[in-house]
């Protein structure tokens, strides 16, 4: 059977949910080799990629991946590709892995799509375009396909039977082109620990309604008590109370959660085209006609200073 | 396989005071305001359904070009790959402040994908003097997000994307690249390619006299031929993707709204529950 890679995403020594998103879809296009890029990981994930149906494990165990913007991660993976000689390469659709398909696509001379929400078994593709008012099913015509996973679309499954999760090891000297951008520093601005806004399963997100930045507190408490991402609308953002990179939106980070709360959002066009595509959608707001709750499962009217510490509060006694 | 990249880099390397010259990059996009669709008979981008605009994003990369050029002394060319109703963005940007523009234009580019767009922008920068790049990170209607990575991989030249801060020092340049938490500080030389976000500035309103004088300001018409490409490798017939079949999604049905009676919190919570959802 063809082998399918998959690009691993772990936070330290645990394998990221959309990963899992993705060696469930691959095993539906062949048999599911796993890319570890970094030094000593591989044996420390082997085990949930092998209960996932991982049968090869490519560890490139190259230290400078974190030094050097996004070419290395494509250098090893047109390596392992040459290698492996796989009938198609998965990686979730977050900002940077889109630039790591994009540079292995011209490598490979493949075709690449993006934040696909779905992976049909013959290879092509389901993707929700223009904001989700259109869907499209598309396929690459040439090379090895590129696919870009959205994050959310797939409900990760083990396999039937585990894969065996053979670890080879592959060796990539980088060239120097790829060590042309150097990641000098990191900064976070993050006060929490909450997950990224893109591969979150939940995502709790302020808009306008809040007032002020100082406000914006209650939506990060119910964010928190739900162990979920924080996002907000245009409004939000142009007001300066929250960072660029939580708008969700047309412009800023689509999200595709299983839950997503909207608080105090109206539910312009701009920010649905960020968010319809969410399995469930909970809205908060006080005007009855606001379009949020047309896309809504379960909306409440009423005052989101009273409602959404309410349920704030609600949920952390259920939780007790 | 691509063909490798055979442009001119002349760079600030060892040219003190010299001029830096920079390249903006913009793709004309249908308004996301409008009802955009695809076109049935080809299932390509139906151009003709909704106006089109400067793709957002792009515009705090021309704006980013005109603050470099303010900041380095040189000059600002736009480039372009679409039909020709691009004139009108193009008048735009000149009118902002761009000092030139290149438009490839050729009925054979039409429905072509990222990486054959990519092979057109790297060929007409072979026909200019360049040391930066400067792109949107994202264009509206594809929401791809790769051309700046391809370029920077098909050019071999420093990729500095998702900047929400550019800076230019000599020959080296800096960015503050957004992340999922934060910035990423990321380094490297020119020539370089940036790709930036929206909020990094506040793109300008084009003035009456920069009206004015974008009417005299050169724009110049490349087809493919004119640069060394082969027709045959461009457009839909040869592209790497295909759209084999869409359809409008059918609208999210609506769910229950309850007025808050003082116990609009707890009865998210329930629903919530009931879906198994907490």
């Amino acid at each position: 059977m063809a082998t399918v890679l998959v690009l691993v995403d772990a936070a330290g020594d645990v394998v990221k949910k959309t990963t899992l998103e993705l060696l469930t879809a691959a095993r539906s296009l062949g048999e599911p080799g796993a890319v570890v890029l970094g030094p000593g990981q591989a044996a420390a994930l082997s085990a949930v990629l092998a209960e996932y149906g991982a049968a090869t494990i490519y560890a490139v165990a190259g230290a400078e991946f974190d030094q050097y913007l996004v070419a290395p991660k494509a250098e090893a993976l047109a390596a392992v590709a040459a290698q492996a000689t796989p009938a198609a390469v998965l990686v979730s659709s977050t900002p940077e892995n889109k630039e790591i398909a994009a540079r292995l696509a011209i490598k490979l001379g493949s075709g690449v799509l993006t934040d696909a929400v779905a992976v049909n078994a013959d290879g092509s593709v389901e993707q929700s375009i223009f904001g989700g008012s259109i869907t499209v099913t598309s396929k690459v015509r040439t090379g090895v396909p590129v696919i870009a996973v959205r994050p959310n679309s797939i409900t990760p499954e083990p396999a039937a039977t585990p894969g065996t999760a053979e670890v080879v090891e592959v060796d990539v000297p980088l060239s120097d082109a790829a060590k042309a951008a150097t990641v000098v520093e990191h900064v976070s601005e993050d006060k929490g620990a909450r997950p990224a806004l893109s591969d979150a399963s939940i995502v709790v997100s302020g808009g306008r309604g809040i007032g002020t930045a100082e406000n914006f507190r209650i939506i990060e408490q119910l964010a928190d008590t739900l162990g979920a991402a924080v996002g907000a609308s245009r409004a939000v953002v142009d007001a300066g109370w929250v960072p660029h990179q939580m708008q969700v939106g047309q412009t800023g980070v689509t999200v595709s959660p299983q839950l997503y709360i909207a608080v105090g959002i109206s539910g312009a066009i701009q920010h649905r085209a960020g968010m319809q595509t969410s399995k469930t959608i909970i809205a908060i707001n006080k005007d009855p006609e606001a379009p949020i709750f047309e896309l809504a499962d379960y909306g409440v009217v009423g005052d989101l200073f009273t409602v959404a510490p309410q349920l704030t509060d609600e949920l952390a006694k259920r939780k007790e | 396989m691509l063909a490798a990249f055979t442009g001119r880099f002349p760079s600030l390397v060892g040219r003190a005071g010299a001029l830096m010259n920079i390249v903006v990059l913009m793709k004309q996009v249908p308004d996301t305001e409008g009802a955009r669709t695809l076109d049935p008979a080809d299932n390509t981008v139906d151009r003709g359904a909704v106006d089109p605009v400067i793709n957002y994003i792009d515009e705090f990369a021309i704006e980013e070009g005109l603050l470099l050029r303010e900041a380095h002394d040189g000059d600002v060319t736009l480039l372009t790959v679409g039909p020709d109703r691009a004139t009108e963005s193009i008048r735009k940007a000149l009118s902002m402040g761009v000092d030139k523009a290149v438009h490839v234009s050729d009925p054979v580019l039409h429905g072509s994908d990222a990486i054959q767009t990519t092979k057109v922008l790297a060929a007409a920068l072979g026909t200019l003097e360049w040391d930066v790049v400067v792109a949107g990170s994202e264009a509206t209607d594809s929401r791809m997000s790769v051309v700046p990575a391809m370029l920077a991989e098909v050019l071999e030249v420093p990729q500095l994307s998702q900047a929400r801060k550019v800076t230019v020092d000599g020959d080296s340049v800096s960015i503050e690249r957004l992340s999922s938490d934060g910035y990423d500080v990321v380094r490297g030389r020119l020539p370089a390619v940036i790709s930036v976000v929206e909020k990094i500035n506040e793109p300008r309103y084009p003035s009456f006299k920069g009206i004015m004088a974008a009417k005299s300001k050169p724009v110049k018409t490349l087809t493919v031929a004119d640069l060394d490409l082969d027709a045959e490798e461009f457009g839909l017939a040869a592209a790497s993707t295909e759209v084999v079949e869409f359809a409008v999604a059918p609208p999210r049905q609506a769910g229950q709204v309850v007025v808050d009676e003082g116990d609009g919190g707890v009865k998210i919570a329930e629903f919530l529950a009931s879906r198994k959802l907490v």
